[in-house]
């Protein structure tokens, strides 16, 4: 479970995250929508214990974030922006440095690798230094490092950036096949994907939260049945009756 | 107690990924024994002992260690990799320790490697190696205290370059204020317990006298308060501006 509530960050003047409140039960794959600088990343940083929000509260798997930041960590996976890792590593030895830090058990360690590595075909590359693959290659790491404990909750921050088409099928066929009793929050800007893998969309701009609703519903707000036209409009502000009550 | 033992490995291992640790190595070794047998006049003071050695030490770290400090932070941030850091299950001091540690152990491997001029010098004359020993103690705690002011000032950016010249200028104030230079600005009109206090805080004054043969309390107190203290400031650093 993720319980967050009356969430707000401000940098100076600058409100990134307003005021925003949701929940997110296990079986829910959450896709995160809206505009470059919405608060997407903002939000997703602050449940993942990076940012210390301004005001409100989190809760993911019954820990509060700002009194139990560890245990809350411990059952959570984070994919961030861009997929950083350590690029002067070996893909082996980063996803080995990521079980031991996340404690794996010796005898669970190598099955989980084993199992990151099938999950998202990392066998051929193991041994290489990880600044010298190629960028998709580098977002399944980061995928992989996101996996390795098998955690409960999910935060993937735009999870298919820089894959190809084939790849991108790939994961949000992965993110399917773990969602049944995972928590999984995705943002994205690829409106498809969040047809293709989630079950609950919401929408946020300017901080705010817009419209949350299942994909289905949401692409019924705009007269063509698209979810492309219902996101400009909500955010652009254009259609009012388009925008959640 | 793990977490710190796991982040420590994987840092100090990185060193070796890259070229850096054969470069500073050899670097370090080939300026220490230039220092040593060109300018310290090793083999013409006629003496057996290693002063001309270790006299060149603090002004050797001036340069190296905020070379092996700049990447400690700044390329977490550069990177991204801190978000990635921040978010596992360690806490800040975890990450801020471990880090220190595999840089200070670093630097411990390359002073331990100069151990030919020990043996040199041994096979010369007859030194006194407890002196020695102190001595080498005393730069292993002075590089310590160098790379923990880098490590402080390496959180502050996420540019390697600022972070190095920032450290070398820090660094150069604390090993001057022990100088009868910056000594001499004080005296005539402070009271001897203002110019102690200030020649107090300089490496050299603690590294001389350790490098005498005398390991006092006082100076390693002063070298663990030191590092303990920028180590606090890092993990403040730290806290106050994590994203940018």
């Amino acid at each position: 479970m993720i319980e967050i509530k009356h969430l707000t960050k401000r940098y100076g003047e600058l409100t990134a995250v307003n005021d925003i409140s949701f929940d997110v039960a296990p079986g829910q794959v959450l896709g995160f929508l809206g505009p470059n600088g919405a608060g997407k990343s903002t939000t997703m940083k602050m449940i993942t214990g990076f940012l210390a929000p301004t005001a409100g509260s989190i809760r993911v798997c019954g820990h509060d974030l700002a009194s139990a930041p560890l245990p809350a960590k411990t059952c959570m996976g984070y994919l961030p922006e861009g997929a950083p890792s350590y690029a002067e590593m070996t893909v082996r030895s980063f996803l080995e440095f990521i079980a031991d830090i996340r404690g794996l058990a010796a005898d669970s360690r190598q099955r989980r690798l084993d199992d990151v590595i099938g999950r998202l075909a990392l066998g051929s590359v193991l041994d290489q230094v990880i600044e010298t693959l190629s960028k998709g290659f580098k977002r399944r790491v980061g995928l992989a490092q996101a996996l390795v404990h098998d955690p409960l909750v999910l935060i993937l921050d735009e999870p298919t950036d820089g894959l190809d088409p084939n790849q991108k099928h790939e994961v949000r066929q992965l993110i399917s096949d773990m969602s049944r009793d995972k928590i999984i929050v995705i943002s994205t800007h690829i409106l498809e994907e969040v047809d293709a893998v989630c079950n609950r969309a919401i929408i946020i701009a300017h901080g705010r939260i817009l419209a949350d609703d299942t994909p289905q519903q949401l692409a019924t707000r705009a007269p063509s049945g698209r979810l492309d036209d219902v996101f400009r409009a909500i955010t652009t502000g254009k259609t009012q009756e388009a925008t959640h009550a | 107690m793990r977490n710190t033992v796991v982040l420590f490995r994987r840092e100090f291992f990185s060193y070796f990924a890259t070229p850096l640790a054969f470069v500073f190595i050899v670097i370090f070794l080939l300026l220490a024994g230039a220092f040593a047998f060109y300018l310290g006049g090793f083999y013409e003071r006629g003496q057996a002992d290693l002063a001309p050695f270790f006299n060149y030490h603090p002004w050797l770290y001036l340069f190296l260690i905020p070379a092996l400090s700049m990447r400690l932070w700044a390329e977490e941030r550069k990177s991204g990799t801190i978000e990635l850091l921040m978010t596992l299950p360690v806490t800040l001091w975890q990450a801020v320790i471990g880090k220190f540690l595999a840089a200070w152990t670093f630097a411990g491997v390359a002073l331990a490697l100069t151990f030919p001029i020990w043996i040199s010098v041994n096979y010369l004359g007859d030194p006194d190696n407890g002196t020695i020993l102190a001595a080498y103690v005393g730069s292993f705690l002075m590089a310590g205290g160098f790379l923990a002011i880098g490590s402080c000032i390496s959180a502050a950016t996420r540019n390697q370059v600022i972070a190095f010249i920032f450290t070398v200028v820090l660094c150069f104030g604390f090993l001057l204020s022990g100088f009868p230079m910056v000594l001499g600005l004080f005296e005539g009109w402070a009271p001897r317990a203002v110019i102690d206090a200030v020649a107090s805080l300089s490496f050299l004054t603690h590294f001389a006298s350790i490098s005498k043969g005398v390991i006092d309390l006082r100076d390693l107190l002063y070298f663990g308060v030191l590092i303990a203290a920028w180590l606090t400031a890092n993990a403040i650093v730290l806290e106050m501006k994590k994203a940018d």
